[in-house]
């Protein structure tokens, strides 16, 4: 007993030198990770980042997604009351931002760490460069371009699963027979977007979305091929009809319960999978670019950290930058999340079958520029809400073409 | 006498204006600086950060030929007309109700205002649930026996219109019948006396007479409900997000949505601005006809 009260007391003592030794400081870190996978892989690194420093974690997740989370990030940092640290994607999200001098400069961290030989790909740190200096830390790599099919489903309709787009839509018929939704497609428009893309990659390949979306091609733009995917995209609006569905994380649940038998969304998806203890294989299956073109956008998530006038804090956001990069953080966040490490040196030794495919054509270099780097937030804005009008009516896939050429060129 | 010329107007009642002084800078740098820098600004090509890089009326342009946009006004003016109607009609119905001398009056009183405590975000989401398709009334209705009953508005892109004007009138309409019930209650007594001994039936009596004497309260109520179906926002994010698809987008989601999310704030400065200059639009004259009718007077 009195050993116990000792112990208690000298823990208590320790605690109160702490401060005056170290300077540590809470580090509010704010991030849209809030479904059920997303919510286990934030507190996988807020476990590490609180081991390996003695900093502390302040978690500020915001609910909703992206489109809810960024704006209150935006203005949070330049009205002035700068987070911590906070989540945005890879690509041109930041950049004014990093233009206007409100972020923190990481090179240092960067060089010592040795961040240009580990990341793979570089293109990830590329990103974070802002001439010639380091302005955030990659974390992980997603990729939207896959399509994910419920096994359950396509047994009880009597049939072989879909490994593709063409089989996936001849299968259509007998799923509806079956009192199977072909397609679970949620109604927001970064949704019914990133089907488009996905098809556009996967149908088209990966030098047509280039064509398309970093060079803006005219004649790409305006090809059979394009029109040809429009038209593939009327047909996903009739499969998906009837779902009636909104959250990305509730059309995943119809493939987990087996009600829907396809849907196509980003990787992240594998993380509801694994929450709901399901196993790649004999669960569900992976397709990457709809069975067609397997090739990836190497997207995902940085770490930003907005200019502070706290040393503390500073101090805390080179480690947290540090953390971020490390083997173990890397390791643990992503197999909760069901993303890609951003490190090409980590072996990565009991990955499923999905990870295994995705870092394979990682490795095989097919990949191609996220929709981030290659068009600007607000031509991405017009393109969801072209995506999501032409789901909620009956706009013909040729206007839809036309608008969505508008749009493309507009960003010229 | 030393008194000499009139007194000069700007310093009479001087403590009363220094008083003032305060609140008077406040609507001119706040109110009237800020929506003419929105003004400016709406003519440049500001993405993210504000840049005064004139680009002439292209917002505006590009604004006008947007689908969203347009079904967003064309939203706006259905749910305004409609909302304005209904909730004056129902306000004043629920009010004659109630002025009947019925028996437990502030209990039924504090039922029909207590929608009105509750923020757009709750009524967003507790009619997202009375009118899910899968638990809500359609659920009820075909569990009642009429299996072919469908109502499902939420999905619907041509009845969405219809759940947003049901969850806008239940928050708003007990408002409206308080401020009624309290202009009913003003009426002289005199008033249904007489009307009594001439033996008028008093659906008349409301509607002839009571009615036309009720134009002041019946102007509050106006002013306060067109307020709300401007400024339409938080109702549409917690109930549609704006879904099926564009169906229920209105302007001030617009706004955001271009000003936030697509980090495009010309645009979105081109939008409020379109928003201000039909708020005027409605504001002045009506001001212009209030001053000319009080120097008749």
């Amino acid at each position: 007993m009195q050993n116990i009260s000792m112990r208690r007391l000298l823990a208590g003592a320790a605690l109160t030198i702490l401060p005056f030794g170290a300077m540590a400081a809470d580090l509010e870190v704010t991030h849209w990770w809030t479904s059920g996978g997303e919510a286990a892989a934030v507190q996988e690194l807020a476990r590490i980042f609180e081991e390996q420093t003695e900093h502390s974690w302040v978690d500020g997740a915001i609910a909703g997604s992206g489109s809810t989370a960024r704006p209150i990030m935006v203005s949070r940092i330049i009205g002035g009351d700068p987070m911590g640290a906070t989540q945005f994607n890879h690509g041109l999200q930041a950049q004014e931002l990093v233009e206007a001098g409100l972020m923190q400069d990481l090179t240092e961290v960067a060089e010592a760490n040795g961040w240009r030989d580990s990341i793979n790909p570089v293109s990830l740190l590329d990103a974070c460069t802002f001439e010639g200096r380091v302005y955030c830390a990659p974390l992980n790599i997603h990729s939207p371009q896959w399509m994910w099919t419920s096994l359950a489903a396509f047994e009880k309709a009597g049939i072989e699963p879909a490994t593709n787009w063409e089989e996936l839509k001849a299968a259509a018929p007998a799923l509806r027979e079956a009192g199977i939704l072909p397609l679970a497609q949620g109604m927001q428009g970064w949704q019914t977007a990133l089907l488009l893309y996905a098809m556009i990659s996967g149908i088209g390949g990966a030098d047509f979305y280039n064509q398309v979306f970093a060079e803006r091609n005219e004649d790409a733009l305006n090809s059979d091929t394009l029109k040809n995917i429009f038209a593939e995209y009327a047909i996903a609006r009739d499969l998906a009809s009837g779902g009636n569905l909104s959250d990305w994380n509730m059309a995943t649940n119809r493939i987990i319960e087996g009600t829907a038998a396809a849907q196509v969304m980003g990787d992240w998806a594998q993380g509801e999978f694994a929450l709901a203890g399901k196993t790649a294989g004999t669960d569900y299956g992976c397709h990457i670019g709809l069975g067609g073109e397997p090739v990836i956008a190497t997207g995902g998530d940085a770490i930003y950290f907005p200019v502070n006038d706290d040393e503390a804090v500073t101090e805390a956001q080179r480690a947290l930058a540090q953390v971020i990069l490390s083997e173990e953080a890397q390791v643990a966040f992503n197999a909760a999340k069901g993303s890609l490490p951003v490190r090409g040196d980590i072996d990565l030794a009991e990955v499923n079958e999905c990870t295994q495919a995705g870092l394979e054509t990682l490795k095989a270099g097919n990949t191609i520029p996220t929709i981030d780097l290659v068009m600007s937030s607000d031509s991405r804005g017009q393109i969801e809400d072209l995506t999501a009008e032409f789901f909620g009516s009956s706009l013909s896939a040729e206007d839809a073409h036309a608008r969505f050429v508008q749009i493309v060129q507009s960003e010229m | 006498m030393a008194h000499s010329g009139p007194p000069i107007r700007l310093f009479q009642n001087w403590s009363a204006k220094l008083a003032a002084t305060p609140m008077i800078l406040t609507a001119l740098v706040v109110f009237i600086g800020c929506s003419l820098w929105t003004v400016v600004y709406s003519f440049t090509n500001s993405r993210l950060l504000p840049r005064l890089d004139f680009v002439g009326l292209a917002q505006y342009e590009r604004l006008w030929s947007t689908p969203r946009w347009q079904v967003s006004i064309e939203n706006l003016a259905i749910y305004g007309i409609l909302a304005l109607v209904l909730t004056l009609a129902i306000g004043f119905l629920l009010a004659v109700l109630l002025d009947q001398k019925i028996r437990f009056e502030d209990g039924f009183r504090t039922i029909i205002l207590f929608p009105y405590a509750l923020s757009f975000i709750v009524t967003g989401v507790v009619w997202q649930w009375i009118l899910n398709p899968d638990f809500g009334l359609q659920h009820i209705i075909r569990g009642m026996g009429f299996s072919g009953f469908t109502f499902d508005p939420l999905n619907n892109p041509d009845l969405v219109i219809v759940a947003l004007l049901a969850a806008g009138i239940w928050q708003g309409a007990g408002l409206t019948t308080v401020i009624m019930l309290a202009g009913l209650r003003g009426i002289d007594e005199d008033v249904w006396k007489a009307s009594r001994v001439d033996g008028i039936p008093a659906w008349k009596t409301y509607l002839f007479i009571i009615l036309p004497m009720m134009k002041p309260v019946f102007a509050t109520c106006i002013v306060l409900i067109s307020a709300g179906i401007i400024k339409l926002y938080d109702l549409v994010v917690a109930l549609t997000r704006g879904g099926p698809g564009i169906a229920s987008e209105v302007p001030a989601k617009y706004v955001y949505d271009y000003m936030f999310g697509n980090q495009n704030l010309g645009q979105g400065f081109a939008a409020s601005t379109m928003m201000l200059a039909a708020v005027l639009a409605i504001i002045i004259p009506f001001a212009l006809f209030r001053m000319g009718r009080k120097r008749h007077v």
